[in-house]
């Protein structure tokens, strides 16, 4: 059976909404982290030290990728609902594969810089 | 309700666009060479550039994140729309607290 | 020599029967080059089985009639080759989605129309029978705009393949919303920002997530996605110059 949501366009709006959602409930823990530099350095450094794991880093590069993706697929959607479209059909499309590309390139700068 | 909301989801995106560059290219530079409290404090306590930046970056993620959220639990989760709003306002609240005393912790006010 | 018996090759098809999801009924009919996924279904209510329900009307691709949900995804079945899209010598056959069924392959439709209205798609001239026709130029901007999405029939097709309408039921859809959008940019209608105010009530245009799924499969290569990006482009600024 084929899926009538097997299209870019549909890839994007998942990407685009399950790295908001993802990037949203890692919010608070990203705040409770800084909030430590109050008050509890040390934890903050030893979290720091903890989050220095491959695992961790790992994570740590999953978000970088998820924010570039969240954004570069959001640029996408302000420029189509206020920019003209040049044809009634061009759903700035290829901007899909650029964000996708910009975003795994952000992601091996990132991997470049933790390794 | 819908209109307005969509209009600040739309508005806190473009607000925080470069932001999201900067805060990229920032997260790009500091984890080279690992990363300690230290370093990220001597870069940000007392600075009249990261503070102001953090601070507006927090006030448009406060208003961004629930907005998305609610079109979520709306959708997927077939929570009603009061519901939503109830608990998107709740946890933009919290984002807000959260996201400003991390501002503070981390500018090196109330220490 | 030998007398070979070449046994007829057949076509699986499984159609949704009944008023409950999940009730299938399988027919086997002869497999043959050229045939539209129609073909098959009249063949099947006309040799098979005469308690089969659907509609059609035009049979040559003009009317919409005959939308349905073909191996998952929604089409004008009378354009739809059986070679195009038989997956292993099987096509399914499923009502559209997002409807009410009646029977069958046979929906409701009331409240894709009720929705039509809904968006604000009366046209209200403010000319009379004395006044000389309106002069509207087809190469101006706004012309062009409602040109490109004024041939909707009303097929279904988009409505079924939206994914907002199938998880809010208070969406507009897309149908309706680029009807809209055709009557915004009609320099002869009376009320614009009436058309706006209506195309964003209840979940309106704000809440299509341009996924495209409408523009994707519309038999007639509409866009609703671009139409409904017009509606909340205008709309957002209206808001914001105070308009509401």
């Amino acid at each position: 059976m084929k899926s009538p949501r097997n299209h870019r366009a549909y890839w994007a709006f998942l990407g685009h909404r399950l790295s908001g959602l993802a990037l949203g409930i890692f919010l608070p823990a990203h705040f409770y982290v800084l909030g430590l530099a109050l008050d509890q350095r040390a934890r903050m450094d030893a979290f720091l030290k903890f989050a220095d794991m491959g695992a961790v880093k790992f994570g740590e590069w999953g978000l970088v990728l998820l924010l570039s993706i969240h954004m570069c697929f959001g640029l996408r959607l302000l420029a189509l609902e206020l920019l003209p479209w040049s044809s009634i059909r061009d759903a700035r499309l290829s901007w899909i594969s650029w964000g996708g590309a910009l975003s795994l390139f952000v992601g091996v700068i990132f991997a470049l810089g933790v390794i | 309700m819908e209109q307005p909301l969509f209009a600040l989801q739309r508005l806190s995106a473009m607000v925080m666009a470069p932001f999201v560059l900067v805060h990229l290219a920032v997260i790009l530079y500091a984890v080279r060479g690992g990363l300690t409290a230290a370093e990220i404090l001597s870069r940000t306590q007392g600075s009249w550039l990261w503070i102001p930046f953090y601070s507006l970056f927090v006030v448009s993620v406060a208003v961004h994140v629930p907005i998305g959220l609610r079109n979520i639990l709306i959708e997927w989760a077939r929570l009603s729309r009061g519901a939503s709003s109830v608990f998107c306002l709740l946890f933009g609240l919290l984002l807000l607290w959260m996201g400003l005393r991390a501002v503070a912790a981390v500018g090196g006010f109330l220490s | 020599m030998e007398a070979t018996e070449t046994a007829q090759r057949t076509l699986t098809v499984r159609i949704a029967r009944g008023t409950e999801e999940g009730n299938f009924a399988t027919y086997e009919v002869p497999w043959r080059e050229n045939q539209t996924v129609l073909d098959v279904v009249t063949e099947v209510q006309r040799r098979l089985d005469s308690t089969l329900s659907y509609r059609f009307a035009c049979r040559v691709g003009v009317c919409g009639s005959c939308a349905m949900t073909v191996n998952g995804k929604p089409r004008w079945t009378c354009r739809t080759h059986v070679s195009r899209v038989q997956e292993d010598g099987v096509i399914v056959i499923e009502p559209l989605r997002n409807m009410p069924r009646i029977k069958d392959l046979v929906v409701d439709m009331a409240e894709f129309f009720d929705k039509w209205k809904k968006a604000g798609n009366t046209f209200v001239g403010t000319a009379t029978r004395h006044d000389p026709p309106a002069a509207v130029s087809p190469t101006s901007k706004k012309r062009k705009m409602a040109d490109a999405a004024i041939e909707c029939i009303n097929c279904g097709v988009c409505y079924a393949a939206c994914d907002v309408v199938s998880w809010d039921k208070d969406y507009l859809g897309p149908a309706a919303l680029n009807r809209a959008w055709t009557l915004f940019n009609d320099e002869r209608h009376a009320d614009p920002k009436d058309v706006l105010k209506k195309a964003t009530s209840g979940s309106g245009c704000n809440a299509c997530h341009t996924q495209g799924n409408c523009m994707t499969h519309c038999p007639v290569s509409l866009s609703p996605t671009g139409s409904i990006a017009g509606l909340k482009k205008n709309a957002l600024l209206q808001f914001l110059k105070g308009g509401g």
